[in-house]
């Protein structure tokens, strides 16, 4: 890290540049919010007149009864793993570079479970009934089924928010304490109370340190568990295009993939709207476009091996399967998926377009784009073209509700996202200085 | 006649006498921490704006208890998940073809994902309870807003007559501000 920023970076310019984030930002920030926030307008809308008129309105119609909400929910989940990868595991790792991302990637995290968590109370249609899920018995005395994925998947995500929600707010805690030492006004009263009496003493790092390190060791397995639970949402049915064993990895590289692309989409417009070029280079962005071109490449083996074995397994309803996918009705999304995901990237093999942050951001809009489409053709083109009542299978179509309420989905993630950056330090205070070179008598020696 | 609240002497403690010294570089604060353990100081506090290894070798602190917190929820996690899964199977048995009522293997999932959850969660609890709660002191000690920031600092309760032989010593060690408090 050190040489990767320049030598006017200090501790005292980190807590500065860092504090500046949140004074006035500027009207392209309220522009962004504002769009955000009628985005969601448009999600509530949509959300009211499918509560009044029933999940008719989002097109359902056999065998497709999984469609864009259980699509924007596995999209969702997958774009928080990186954000835990990228706090967690290169943090156990002592990978320097991630200081300065990593809470904007941990943040993501958090809003964007938030966000997935909708999808399924959406999906269930009667959303007043949503307690349902929790393992209470029902008036018989029955408890939930704990042989099925989706009770797996219910504890899987209620685990990860809570996990992720936690490691973020220990994080913040040291750099709330920082901005409070040099806010004034209401915010010095805000950051006394949320920094809860940190001062960065001796026996508080001694805590904190080893705290913070089992937490990062705890959040490591969720990385890899969550996503291969909600895979098994898929893979522990029948359906040919869901019923693979490579469902788990297969899932996680993607979720890992299509969250490092929504990092790099996020960070670039933060990192010009706050000014933080100092501290956020294009070392990081070369780094996370390195990440996204490692997984990009196993997302890509994955689409092989998946059309490989429904080849040589010789099933006939499997190859059936995949025919449809690549050449179906539903050929545009697939081919979408396999462009965006694994032809596109190529590009980043080549350092001018790893160090060019305009090319970066164009390239991660689209893997955004190949990865929801990725998720639309495992989840509603493997089971329009499902094999079992093939004479009772109709035409599917996305409906405008899906569309409002996906479009609403964004509104609300980047809503949170939003005033999240404008009110807590959006990239780490402490962490950041601590891979700077300690202030030293005489001379300052490289950490 | 004023009565004197007895919550102040909880929630305001008076303040502890001592001398806060202010430095600019980390291995003079390394240098005072071992001049001050050397002339018999123990209760000392040091502020930094970022954990060192260098400072924490000085100290020569033992490991934080936090960890056995994380070992004993992790542990509690493990075992609720397995009690509800298989309370929640036998205490309804659906029997389907011979297959058993409580089958370890789904359960593994359940139980991974509460071993994780009572970690992390007593984990805080560890963290909480240890540094932000426990140290009561702390609230009496005093402190300077540039310790988050840019400078470290210690902090060495004493007696009114030995505060200046503190202060001397600290000044030697290279601090940039000592002040009496």
């Amino acid at each position: 890290m050190a040489g990767t920023q320049t030598s006017r970076v200090t501790y005292d310019f980190v807590t500065r540049a860092i504090a500046r984030t949140l004074g006035h930002p500027g009207k392209g920030y309220y522009a962004l919010l504002g769009t955000a926030v009628a985005l969601l307008g448009v999600g509530i809308v949509c959300l009211l007149l499918l509560l009044r008129y029933g999940l008719g309105l989002a097109g359902y119609s056999h065998p497709v009864y999984w469609a864009v909400y259980i699509t924007c929910f596995v999209f969702w989940v997958g774009i928080a793993h990186s954000g835990t990868l990228i706090s967690a595991i290169l943090f156990l790792f002592r990978s320097g570079w991630r200081t300065a991302v990593y809470r904007t990637a941990e943040a993501m995290t958090v809003f964007a479970v938030m966000t997935a968590g909708l999808f399924p109370l959406i999906h269930i249609g009667r959303q007043w009934y949503f307690y349902w899920l929790l393992p209470y018995p029902n008036e018989r005395g029955l408890w939930p089924n704990f042989k099925s994925p989706l009770i797996w998947d219910e504890f899987a995500i209620g685990t990860y928010f809570t996990v992720s929600t936690v490691f973020l707010i220990m994080g913040l805690i040291p750099d709330i304490a920082a901005v409070r030492d040099v806010a004034t006004g209401w915010r010095k009263k805000l950051y006394a109370v949320t920094g809860l009496g940190w001062r960065g003493t001796n026996e508080q790092w001694r805590h904190y340190t080893r705290g913070y390190l089992y937490l990062a060791a705890l959040a490591t397995p969720l990385v890899l568990s969550v996503h291969s639970v909600v895979s098994w949402d898929f893979a522990m049915a029948i359906v040919p295009g869901w019923h693979a064993t490579i469902f788990a990895p297969y899932f996680v590289a993607g979720a890992i993939y299509s969250g490092v692309a929504m990092v790099i989409t996020l960070l670039v417009p933060i990192r010009k709207l706050f000014h933080l070029e100092e501290l956020i280079t294009v070392h990081h962005f070369q780094n996370l476009a390195k990440l996204c071109l490692l997984t990009g490449m196993i997302v890509g083996y994955a689409y092989c091996v998946e059309f490989f074995t429904a080849w040589f397994g010789g099933h006939p309803d499997e190859r059936a399967a995949f025919w449809y996918r690549a050449f179906g009705p539903f050929w545009w999304a697939s081919w979408t998926m396999f462009i965006c995901n694994a032809f596109l990237p190529q590009l980043l093999w080549f350092q001018q377009i790893r160090t060019n942050i305009l090319a970066l951001f164009v390239i991660s809009i689209f893997v955004n784009v190949g990865m929801w489409f990725e998720r639309y053709v495992i989840i509603v083109v493997s089971l329009a073209g499902e094999p079992f009542e093939r004479f009772a299978n109709a035409v599917y179509n996305p409906t405008w509700a899906d569309w409002g309420i996906m479009a609403g989905s964004f509104g609300w993630f980047f809503m949170w996202f939003l005033l999240f950056v404008k009110n807590f330090p959006a990239v780490s205070i402490s962490e950041v200085k601590e891979v700077l070179p300690a202030p030293r008598r005489g001379k300052a020696v490289a950490a | 006649m004023k009565l004197v609240n007895p919550l102040t002497a909880i929630f305001h403690p008076p303040p502890t006498p001592g001398v806060l010294a202010v430095f600019g570089h980390l291995d003079a604060t390394v240098d005072a921490i071992g001049q001050l353990r050397k002339g018999g100081h123990t209760d000392f506090t040091v502020y930094s704006p970022i954990p060192r290894h260098e400072i924490e070798d000085a100290l020569d602190q033992p490991v934080s208890p936090v960890r056995m917190f994380t070992l004993i929820g992790g542990i509690a996690g493990c075992a609720i998940g397995a009690w509800i899964t298989l309370y929640m199977s036998y205490d309804w048995p659906l029997v389907l073809g011979g297959k058993p009522v409580g089958s370890i293997p789904p359960y593994v999932v359940i139980m991974f994902e509460m071993t994780v959850l009572f970690g992390a969660l007593s984990t805080i609890l560890g963290i909480a309870f240890n540094a932000l709660f426990a140290a009561r002191r702390l609230g009496t000690v005093a402190y300077d807003p540039r310790f988050t920031n840019d400078k470290f600092g210690i902090f060495v309760p004493s007696e009114l007559a030995r505060q200046g032989q503190v202060e001397g010593l600290l000044r030697g060690a290279g601090a940039e501000e000592v002040r009496r408090a």
